[in-house]
């Protein structure tokens, strides 16, 4: 069969599962446009590239497959550099596919040329240019495996225009195996038996879940471990949603916006059991002074996350649910009853710390970010996939937003990229149509990638934006009180537009609360529309993310309302 | 901890971009490379890659996990210590006025290096070895007065089971 290589692409794309593809067109790709159009793939056409990125990075969590970008060159493949090394930091599988200037060309700095396989190469996983049609096929395939197998992430093929264009014999590829790229899947049983007995030993311990709980869907395993074995959990930012936010088991959040029993525990536990995390700062705070007395077992399917950060007694490379499942069969032969007696001591003293500061704020008669959190946490029944900008936002939505479920909590975590709620919901939205999909946003944050409400009113997504509009950039400015002097140097944004006539402007339906009584209202009239929604409420200026630990300090040391 | 020097091996694929995915790792993390050497194996899908790097062994260890971790590398072996041979060859432009010419003779023969250009003033010694005869033969030159110097880095390769 003679094929064009954008033909062999497309149907390569097929083969892997595509139906969605995020992109924007331009002059490198109009062949493979001409081509994309006349099958039956779903082109999302975005305003930004960043959003085409973001968005793809979304719909890859909200619906577990990889999620598919689509760009030109030079700019706009310089476009999705941001979102790239966004999805790299939080592992997302996304095939990012720019177009390229034909090869003859390369190196000559052609019109929109850019080497764009060079500048993503340490933000991506993997990245390829393809220089032969005949390689497309297999670098297609390729590139799928390599992004969603083992710790996941974004893999970029840069395609030249006169690959793209030459026709040849096609064959289909073969299955992708490489012979320098194994993960390892299985957990060495013998490190797994260690586990166990620290588990049988420990008087103190805690579980630690991250990200890599809900990418390798092992939800289900590490509440029946916790449950079985009675051990308190806390998640990374990454890890809400891995475990039940409304469960007695649940410690909150840990690290510098955590809860206080959340690092209270880990400062004083004597062994956590760390499962797809990667130790991050904001986690940890002051390397050193983490979890002092504390064993660590951590088990994560990248080696290199283990002891890179923080010293580990058991490490267990493997994939999160099979090293869960595995432990689970091993916990189940082992007399739990006396061991979980022992550790009541433990269980009061966390009810104490839990009783003694809880998340708190006070209310008034201006209108305060955690209770619009709250509020639109009861309205939605905690149904709700809910997608942050970056910021105090970000924060008010991991505190009062309790996750019950994985993949309901899409936030550019490691990264820490505004401009990625929006686009993100749009992705979520695309992979969840049946879902409510909400975008909990800064005023700073949404002004970012704000283009993207023209994507979400021409697909009719009724994606529901609620900015919490305090008129600056929130958590520097928050930053600028502590530690600078309340000196707020550039993080005044108070020559915003009117976000209800924005709303409008684009085509969608803007409300706005400006007091407490109405907040209520406002995200019922807002939640239950059709259309897709801005929701501006005027929040206090000035309101803080509680606890905090500075940046630099141990983690038991907050700073508290 | 003390930084110690390692010597890592890799075998990886011979594909265009493979050497920078390697030095940007080193770059973008901040580790180190004393010395790096290239070049095809018999295979001419694979390279060989020898760097030297000087790190305390926890960064050892991610040097190598990352290393490891990078999908066009096939093999990776730390062979650091007397498990492997070691060389390195370097030219070395000496400066040979008449009343040394003499004494550098005798000491390229002492090393068993080769001259291998000779000028008027000059000398260049050619010297393959592993690092102590490099810098005991270069800590004789210096005084002679060393014009230019280029070396290989090192290759290294594991000793055969006895």
């Amino acid at each position: 069969m003679k094929l064009k290589g954008t033909e062999i692409l497309l149907k390569t794309l097929k083969s892997e599962g595509v139906d969605t593809i995020f992109g924007y067109p331009g002059g490198v790709v109009l062949d493979l446009y001409d081509d994309l159009i006349r099958t039956d793939i779903r082109h999302i056409l975005v305003r930004h590239e960043q959003g085409a990125i973001h968005a793809a990075d979304a719909y890859a969590r909200a619906s577990g497959k990889v999620g598919v970008c689509l760009v030109t060159s030079g700019p706009g493949a310089t476009n999705t550099v941001t979102g790239i090394a966004s999805a790299y930091m939080d592992s997302i599988p996304v095939v990012v596919i720019t177009g390229q200037v034909p090869t003859p060309l390369i190196g000559n700095d052609a019109f929109q040329e850019v080497d764009i396989v060079g500048i993503t190469r340490p933000c991506t996983k993997h990245n390829y240019l393809v220089k032969y049609t005949e390689d497309l096929a297999e670098t297609v395939k390729e590139a799928f495996y390599i992004a969603k197998s083992g710790r996941p992430g974004p893999v970029l093929i840069d395609l030249p225009k006169d690959v793209g264009n030459k026709t040849i014999t096609y064959n289909a590829p073969r299955e992708a195996k490489l012979k320098s790229y194994n993960p390892t899947y299985k957990p060495n049983m013998k490190q797994l038996h260690k586990v166990v007995e620290l588990i049988k030993t420990a008087k103190k311990p805690i579980l630690f879940a991250g990200g890599g709980v809900i990418l390798s869907g092992a939800s289900a395993e590490l509440k029946k471990l916790a449950k079985k074995t009675k051990i308190p959990v806390t998640t990374s930012l990454m890890g809400l949603g891995a475990f039940p936010g409304t469960d007695p088991l649940w410690l909150g959040m840990i690290g510098m916006h955590g809860t206080y029993r959340a690092n209270m525990s880990t400062g004083d536990c004597d062994l956590i059991l760390a499962v797809g995390v990667r130790f991050d700062d904001r986690v940890t705070g002051k390397i050193n002074t983490f979890a002092p007395q504390s064993k660590i077992v951590h088990i994560d399917i990248d080696p290199t996350s283990i002891r890179k950060n923080i010293p580990v007694t058991v490490p267990v490379v493997g994939d999160c649910k099979i090293s869960l499942k595995h432990l689970n069969r091993l916990i189940e032969e082992v007399n739990l009853r006396d061991i979980i007696k022992k550790r009541k001591k433990w269980a009061d003293q966390i009810d104490l710390w839990k009783n003694t500061k809880p998340l708190a704020y006070d209310q008034k008669d201006i209108i305060k970010p955690q209770y619009v959190v709250e509020k639109l946490y009861d309205l939605t029944e905690g149904k709700a996939i809910v997608t942050t900008e970056v910021g105090q936002n970000q924060m008010w939505a991991a505190q009062y937003y309790h996750f019950d479920r994985p993949g309901h909590f899409i936030t550019s975590g490691g990264l820490g990229c505004m401009g990625f709620g929006l686009p993100a919901a749009i992705g979520a939205q695309i992979a969840c149509p049946d879902k409510l999909v909400v975008d909990i946003a800064g005023d700073g944050s949404i002004q970012m990638n704000i283009q993207e409400m023209a994507t979400a009113v021409q697909y009719c997504l009724p994606i529901k934006i609620v900015i919490l509009n305090n008129g600056y950039l929130g958590m520097v400015r928050q930053w600028q009180e502590l530690f600078y002097k309340k000196q707020y140097a550039c993080t005044n944004l108070d020559h915003s537009p009117d976000f209800v006539k924005l709303a409008e402007a684009y085509g969608a339906v803007g409300l706005r609360a400006t007091k407490p009584d109405e907040v209520e209202s406002v995200l019922s009239k807002g939640l239950f529309s059709t259309d897709t929604v801005i929701m501006d409420f005027r929040i206090e200026r000035e309101e803080s993310v509680y606890p905090m630990v500075p940046a630099g300090t141990a983690i038991t040391e907050m700073l508290l309302v | 901890m003390n930084e110690e020097k390692h010597v890592i091996s890799m075998l990886v694929d011979n594909k265009p971009g493979v050497l920078s995915r390697i030095v940007g790792l080193f770059s973008g993390r901040g580790f180190n490379i004393e010395s790096l050497c290239v070049a095809e194996t018999m295979d001419p899908h694979t390279s060989s890659i020898t760097i030297v790097t000087m790190a305390n062994l926890p960064i050892v260890e991610q040097i190598e996990k990352q290393l490891n971790k990078l999908v066009n590398v096939i093999k990776l072996r730390d062979l650091t210590g007397p498990k492997s041979v070691k060389r390195e060859m370097a030219l070395i432009c000496v400066k040979a006025k008449t009343e040394n010419r003499a004494e550098i003779l005798s000491i390229v023969d002492i090393f068993r290096c080769k001259v291998v250009d000779v000028g008027p003033e000059h000398y260049i010694i050619e010297v393959t070895g592993d690092e102590g005869k490099l810098s005991a033969l270069l800590n004789l030159l210096k005084p002679l007065g060393i014009k230019k110097i280029a070396r290989t880095g090192v290759i290294a390769q594991l000793r055969e089971p006895k």
